[in-house]
């Protein structure tokens, strides 16, 4: 079972906002990666606090291109670039230690 | 696979926090552009480089080093690398920019600079006393080490009296115009692109373009800042027949470059994927960011139509010297 971090939610930033995704799959789709992941899965595991699939998923949130396609052609308008951002944000303090 | 990540981006940040630039260049190097044109220093209005295109040529031979070190055993090392670079700037010797492409970079500086002249815009500039923008670091969301670089810049400005800044690449306009506000309190300058600004004068043409040209739009200033309409409208002023590829404007693809330092092997696909969409209009293609240039020319490695600065093609129009797309175009049908 899926280990939930409260916590997790409030390191990676308040202003993450994915909550008006309805996980249509347009950006999934859409992606210049081809991933199959990016992006409505991995702000579901946000959303849900499982930091550690978050974590299982650092290849593909380092490998956005933050161009922007997915979000332009997104109905529900989540600003899915700052979104993959403030992840990499979360890596960059809690795994990569280089907020100092 | 990809690069250490960690290793890789603390190097990047490392650089921003002690030397103030990710891949740090000597003075000479940065201003070299500017030489002869008696630009005056400083000013309420100034031309902004943000080092975009100074850096380039450096971050093409290091993105081919790098690429070199994506499998192979010195990637272990990086860490040991990082500690090194902290009190030697390792980055300076990794790898050497040739000088053809500096030459060619500096060039596009110089154009955006004469075409300002041309069209009657007063403008002044930092000289030595610029700093980039710490784009890289943004993007990839480190957040803590670029706030006191911005609030360096925004103190620099202040310094200088600076309100209005024209910008020359999209990377650095965004951070300017839309980033800096959010993230600074006070950042008041009017931020805008020498494309826009151009957009609004009437450009005297003495070459008129008479070819098909293909525009690749930046990812960055199609969906981040609306930039699509001006570069049409001044290509079109000037005599070019444009060919949209498969996909532009708000849907223009990426040319993979924000992805090179981490994944460089993937990095040179979606370049390559970029690269076929633009070709299959058979025109030389007119490119507006030195980030989308040197990935798709080295994707493209010679073959195709052939990439060209924006503003390159717009000094062949405008300005007397000849231009360079037009005179490569010719020599490439004469092969």
């Amino acid at each position: 079972m899926a280990k939930v971090n409260r916590k997790f939610i409030d390191e990676v930033g308040s202003r993450f906002n994915a909550s008006a995704c309805m996980s249509c799959g347009a950006c999934t789709a859409i992606c210049p990666m081809e991933t199959g992941m990016l992006p409505r899965m991995l702000f579901r595991f946000t959303m849900l606090g499982q930091d550690g699939k978050i974590r299982e998923n650092e290849d593909t949130i380092f490998s956005c291109l933050l161009c922007r396609m997915c979000e332009v052609n997104c109905p529900a308008e989540v600003p899915i670039a700052e979104n993959v951002r403030l992840l990499r944000g979360y890596f960059d303090v809690h795994v990569f230690d280089l907020a100092r | 696979m990809s690069l250490p990540k960690k290793h890789v981006l603390g190097i990047l940040a490392d650089n921003l926090k002690l030397r103030k630039s990710v891949l740090p260049l000597s003075r000479r190097a940065l201003t070299r552009w500017a030489r002869g044109l008696d630009i005056p220093y400083g000013g309420e209005t100034v031309l902004y480089t943000g080092h975009m295109y100074q850096l380039i040529p450096k971050i093409g031979a290091m993105a081919n080093r790098m690429a070199k070190f994506e499998d192979s055993w010195i990637r272990r090392w990086m860490g040991l690398g990082r500690v090194i670079n902290r009190g030697i700037n390792l980055t300076r010797f990794m790898a050497h920019a040739k000088r053809k492409e500096r030459r060619a970079y500096d060039r596009v500086l110089r154009n955006i600079a004469l075409l300002l002249r041309e069209a009657g815009v007063e403008f002044g500039y930092l000289y030595g006393d610029e700093m980039y923008s710490g784009a890289l670091l943004h993007d990839q969301g480190i957040d803590a080490v670029l706030l006191p670089h911005a609030r360096r810049l925004q103190a620099l400005f202040a310094e200088h009296g600076v309100r209005r800044v024209i910008t020359v690449d999209p990377h650095t306009t965004n951070m300017l115009r839309s980033v800096f506000p959010e993230m600074l309190d006070g950042f008041d300058v009017e931020v805008r692109n020498y494309l826009e600004v151009l957009a609004d004068y009437d450009l005297p043409v003495k070459n008129p373009l008479e070819m098909g040209l293909t525009i690749h739009d930046s990812c960055v200033y199609a969906r981040y800042e609306d930039v699509i309409d001006q570069p049409r409208q001044l290509l079109a002023r000037l005599g070019a027949r444009l060919q949209e590829p498969e996909l532009s404007g708000k849907m223009t693809h990426c040319c993979g470059g924000p992805i090179e330092s981490l994944f460089p092997g993937k990095a040179h696909e979606i370049a390559l994927k970029r690269v076929e969409q633009l070709s299959a209009t058979g025109c030389a293609v007119a490119v507006m960011c030195p980030i989308c240039m040197v990935n798709l020319k080295g994707a493209a490695n010679g073959d195709g139509p052939g990439f060209f600065d924006i503003a390159d093609v717009l000094a062949g129009a405008v300005l007397d010297d000849p231009s360079p797309v037009r005179q490569t175009t010719d020599e490439r049908k004469e092969r």
